[in-house]
């Protein structure tokens, strides 16, 4: 039972992280219908953008909770503009042609940043501080580390500024419009360009987050870490209906829960591949995912 | 002279080198000792001053500037292709296949060793090249099948001892077999969840040789797999040589990368190659018109999974050792460039990439940490600048979809 506990709490961490990263997936797809290949990188990023902050900020004298949360917002920043620049050299002159040079642009895009990564920070893992996040809480068996605590509060936090973002805010309006109809409402006066690459900010944003959260919890960053956590936050995209924000929520928190299960109960060795089973189980069975998908399907 | 291209060109490019500091300099230049400048500023300079150069002649062919050379190189070029277009086919293929034979004997052992994994990745581009180019299914995985003939003679080699020959057959069978089965339930998706359906098919693929120790001996790999052996006659009687040499193994992957040249030049220009093609221009219009596109999109994917499955056969019997280490995505990554690079669906245009990306780097030596890095912006840039490829197709028209907006 302590087992299953701790499992359920390792779970709801890591779902949290892939729930992050699938929001980025889902809402550039609802808006362009492009599986953006490079949001994994963007992942990436933010896990080594996290720890250079980190360290130099605590060299600076700040102390260790300020130097968080710092962290955490110029980490963000600095992906949601990498994530523009991309958006601005790869994807948009190719705005009107075949989903599948978008599509090539973007792996392209995203093997050219995997490599920058390793050019720019080396091969080998870089080691996060861990100190400043060190200890827990313990309830007999289980414990629920600050680490985790962190990760459930700052992810939940993020959801729900997006939730109002983008149900709330005008902006959000706009991105909402521009899914559903990119030429009525590019008629109605909204300028999608921007909000296209508004949209690419934010979900490269909330994967750095995401990049600097999986940093701390697991003590160490490398250049690769994105490709696969970034396909498994895909299928959580997938699994709760491509262009659905609730759904890759959801989606994102089941991958993690299952992945979790799968590795305590069934076989760790295997843990990678249930995720993608349930990418194409999920396909192939309920392809609209559990929550019902929101493209516009004109060019389909 | 007048500007070199408008005041908005100039101002757009400054600004993009100003952003790409922003990005570069917090990777490089936050230290925990301190902010350092000297080290991004550097490697800014070399993209800057390299960026400046690529504008300028862009700017300075924009305006014809650059016609004083380009115009006689044009008219050079046509003038040194007419006598070669007024050659019979033939004799250009005679020309063409004396140089590969007679390759191995006129180089040392490291250009035969490139020349042999050119062709290896001939074989394997123009594979994806039916999947990709001709049935227009974009397949992420598509190294899975290079490692399912891989391991398929390394391990009949191995428990059996069964010879190159028979094992060619039985690996592309087997590769064909995984094609269908990764084909079947993926082959109703819409067109970029089958991207990364087949992207995830790979990895499981990769995963299960690299967990199912008993079979595949896990990340160890499988060591001992022979090379291929053929008739051959010595001093009067006939007998079975190993070709262990390099000169064997070129002319073996030489006859597999015939074979699927001719191949699959017979299969674009037959009904299926037709059919296929109409599925990628439109598969609606097609379906309308009698084509069973799913048999054929299946199809596809079995034939490319055939030549991916003999060049892994190949792989196995050169290495003579095989691990998961080798059927990475990066070289699923690697062989879909090739084939984007050379133009999609166009036999010379895939060779050409092959040579582009697997005899370049080569020649470059020094620069082998940024190979992958300049690759990917390639990737990029050709779907931006010519997103037919080098050496395009013939037979491609713009979908329905890309006329309207054009």
């Amino acid at each position: 039972m302590e087992y299953f506990v701790q499992q359920l709490i390792n779970g709801i961490t890591l779902g949290g992280v892939y729930a992050l990263v699938a929001l980025g997936y889902t809402m550039v797809y609802g808006i362009i219908q492009l599986i953006n290949f490079a949001h994994g990188e963007f992942f990436a990023a933010g896990g080594y953008m996290g720890v250079i902050m980190l360290t130099w900020l605590s060299a600076q004298g700040v102390p260790p909770t300020l130097c968080l949360a710092l962290s955490l917002i110029l980490t963000m920043g600095y992906c949601a503009l990498l994530a523009t620049a991309v958006e601005k050299v790869a994807y948009k002159p190719l705005r009107n042609s075949s989903r599948l040079s978008v599509l090539l642009s973007a792996l392209g895009m995203s093997i050219f940043l995997q490599n920058g990564l390793m050019l720019t920070q080396g091969v080998y893992d870089k080691a996060y501080p861990t100190e400043m996040t060190q200890g827990g809480l313990h309830f007999g068996m289980v414990t629920l580390s600050y680490m985790q605590i962190i990760i459930v509060v700052v992810t939940a936090v993020l959801l729900v500024g997006l939730n109002a973002l983008v149900f709330r805010t005008r902006i959000g309006k706009a991105m909402r419009a521009t899914a559903q109809d990119k030429t009525m409402s590019a008629l109605v006066g909204i300028n999608s360009g921007r909000i296209i690459t508004i949209t690419f900010a934010i979900g490269a944003g909330l994967a750095a987050a995401a990049g600097i959260m999986v940093g701390l919890y697991y003590g160490s960053v490398r250049y690769d870490m994105g490709f696969v956590p970034g396909i498994k936050a895909f299928a959580a995209a997938v699994l709760g209906g491509i262009g659905n924000i609730t759904g890759a929520m959801l989606g994102g928190f089941i991958i993690g829960m299952v992945e979790i299960m799968a590795a305590g109960y069934l076989s760790s060795e295997y843990k990678d591949v249930f995720a993608f089973i349930i990418l194409i189980a999920v396909l192939y069975f309920m392809p609209t995912g559990i929550m019902g998908e929101n493209v516009d399907d004109t060019r389909v | 002279m007048t500007t070199l291209a408008s005041k908005r060109h100039w101002a757009s490019f400054a600004i993009g080198l100003v952003w790409f500091f922003f990005i570069l300099w917090p990777l490089m230049g936050i230290k925990p000792e301190g902010l350092e400048f000297g080290p991004a500023l550097e490697v800014w300079s070399y993209v800057a001053a390299a960026a400046l150069v690529l504008f300028v002649l862009w700017g300075l062919k924009r305006q014809g500037s650059l016609d004083f050379i380009g115009v006689p190189a044009a008219r050079l070029a046509q003038s040194l292709a007419a006598p070669v277009r007024v050659l019979p086919r033939w004799a250009l293929i005679l020309a063409v296949a004396a140089c590969a034979l007679a390759f191995p004997f006129l180089n040392e052992r490291y250009a035969i060793d490139v020349a042999i994994n050119v062709m290896v990745y001939i074989c394997l581009g123009l594979g994806l090249n039916i999947v990709v180019g001709l049935a227009g299914l974009l397949d992420l995985g598509y190294i899975a099948f290079y490692g399912v003939g891989a391991y398929t003679y390394a391990l009949l080699s191995v428990h059996f001892g069964l010879s190159f020959w028979l094992c060619l057959p039985i690996a592309a069978a087997f590769a064909a077999v995984a094609g269908c089965i990764i084909g079947y339930p993926t082959l109703r998706m819409r067109g970029d969840y089958l991207a990364i359906v087949t992207l995830g098919f790979g990895e499981i693929v990769r995963i299960v040789l690299n967990n199912w120790m008993s079979l595949t001996n896990g990340p160890n790999g499988i060591l001992g797999v022979k090379a291929p052996s053929v008739w051959w006659m010595d001093a009067g009687h006939w007998t079975l040589v190993s070709l262990r040499n390099l000169s064997g193994l070129y002319f073996v992957i030489l006859f597999l990368a015939v074979v699927t040249i001719i191949a699959v030049h017979r299969l674009n220009y037959s009904r299926i190659g037709r059919a296929w093609e109409a599925i990628r221009e439109d598969e609606t219009a097609a379906q309308l018109m009698g084509v069973n596109t799913f048999a054929l999109k299946l199809l596809a994917y079995a034939m490319g999974a055939v030549f991916g499955g003999l060049a892994g056969c190949f792989f196995a019997a050169r290495m003579r050792f095989v691990s998961p280490e080798s059927f990475t995505f990066m070289e699923s990554a690697m062989v879909l460039a090739m084939v984007v690079l050379g133009g999609m669906g166009s036999i010379p245009g895939v060779i050409l990439g092959a040579l582009a990306l697997i005899a370049l780097p080569e020649v470059f030596r020094g620069f082998e940490l940024y190979r992958m890095l300049v690759f990917g912006g390639v990737m990029a840039a050709m779907m931006i600048l010519k997103p037919k490829g080098l050496w395009p197709a013939k037979r491609v028209g713009g979908r329905s979809e890309e006329r309207g907006h054009a």
